[in-house]
């Protein structure tokens, strides 16, 4: 059964308020989630006042001048911070996205930040993301062919054409900005695989140098596995790298109805 | 780390919706809707058996304010439920997936579902 309530001990208490002490002019108010494991009380929502006149204008510049001037213990993954390594993925302003990518001007009023949606909290901005990593593992993201001893003898050729197909499945840092984003995916997180998988499913399916086709879609034609998207579209529309999820599950469905004799 | 699992993080209560979430929300509502509009139909059947009087009464409801309000609603739902269940078949075939096309695609099955509702109930 869905629960669409958060359980007692994940419900957001309203938390500290940190005043600017710098006498900034440009202030703006920055409201983010906090879960510290060690107390085990309930996540609350600290709000900052962050002087933007010295401060860069992406939202992970906000976070990254938080921790070093305003409050240390605020927690958070990033690395990269030009949107390659998908490490700072969050919700933001109440949509998925990367801190280093998202431009705090673009958003009104307060900024809200939140962890990626419906995962268990390690800390403050960090999910645990393991059932993700499972579900991407189950797929067997690796060429495989059959011939073993030619692999790294030789390339193995691909045409322009088959390279293309490619063309925005490569692309996927795997930051899960799309399956956490997804309500059928916190729904059935558990069983349906989710667009962020299932795009990856869907990338090794395709290439045309790998020789397992038919027993990659097998794998994934399942009720649950598969067919709980819906077109929702939160996937696509929360794509950081302007990926289209809910484009690559459509193919896979469509794949498997023309495939349906080899099944 | 897995058996020392901590909060869920928010996901409904603060996810900002989206017009491709909205209408595939609506599309689930209408479906639900629709099965219990149906229902009106039996019911209007049943009344129908019974005779007349009932018959009758029956009609007056549905003609009054909340009677309207129900049958045109119920025929947007229905119609609704149509055109976005045709927008969900263009889909299957593979095609429609871009968010300018969903969203273009989307205004239309709103508009139509509209449109149509308020012609049946004019003629």
């Amino acid at each position: 059964m869905v629960q669409f309530a958060l359980p007692k001990d994940s419900k957001v208490i309203e938390g500290k308020f940190f005043k600017d002490k710098t006498n900034g002019k440009n202030l703006r108010k920055v409201k983010i989630y906090r879960w510290d494991p060690e107390t085990k009380q309930n996540p609350r929502l600290d709000t900052y006042e962050v002087n933007m006149d010295e401060c860069g204008p992406m939202v992970l510049d906000v976070l990254i001048k938080i921790k070093n001037e305003i409050d240390t213990t605020l927690t958070f993954r990033r690395s990269c911070r030009e949107g390659v390594c998908g490490s700072c993925a969050m919700n933001i302003d109440g949509v998925n996205g990367l801190a280093c990518t998202k431009s705090a001007l673009d958003i009104k009023d307060e900024i809200k930040v939140y962890p990626l949606p419906h995962m268990p909290v390690i800390k403050d901005l960090v999910p645990n993301l393991n059932q993700l990593y499972k579900q991407y593992q189950s797929i067997e993201p690796w060429l495989q062919v059959e011939k073993k001893s030619e692999v790294g003898d030789k390339e193995i050729y691909q045409s322009k054409q088959d390279r293309e197909k490619l063309d925005g499945l490569y692309e996927c840092i795997m930051c899960a900005c799309c399956s956490t984003s997804c309500p059928s995916y916190w729904w059935n997180g558990e069983k349906y695989l989710g667009p962020a998988v299932l795009l990856q499913a869907y990338r090794w399916i395709i290439d045309s140098r790998d020789e397992e086709r038919v027993k990659r879609l097998k794998k994934v034609a399942d009720e649950l596995k598969l067919f709980r998207c819906h077109t929702i579209m939160n996937c696509t529309n929360s794509c950081p790298k302007g990926l289209n999820p809910a484009k690559a599950i459509g193919s896979i469905k469509k794949m498997l109805v023309q495939h349906s004799k080899d099944l | 780390m897995e058996n020392n699992s901590g909060p869920l993080s928010p996901h409904i209560q603060i996810y900002k919706w989206q017009f491709s979430s909205l209408l595939s929300i609506t599309h689930r509502i209408t479906g639900v809707i629709n099965v219990t509009g149906f229902f009106l139909i039996v019911l209007w059947i049943l009344f129908l058996s019974l005779g007349p009087e009932y018959y009758n009464f029956y009609q007056k409801f549905l003609r009054t304010f909340v009677g309207k309000f129900i049958l045109v609603g119920f025929t947007w739902s229905f119609v609704y439920h149509m055109f976005n269940g045709i927008r969900h078949l263009v889909w299957d075939l593979g095609y429609g997936y871009e968010i300018k096309t969903a969203n273009l695609s989307g205004i239309i099955v709103l508009f139509l579902s509209i449109l149509t509702t308020f012609f049946i109930w004019i003629i």
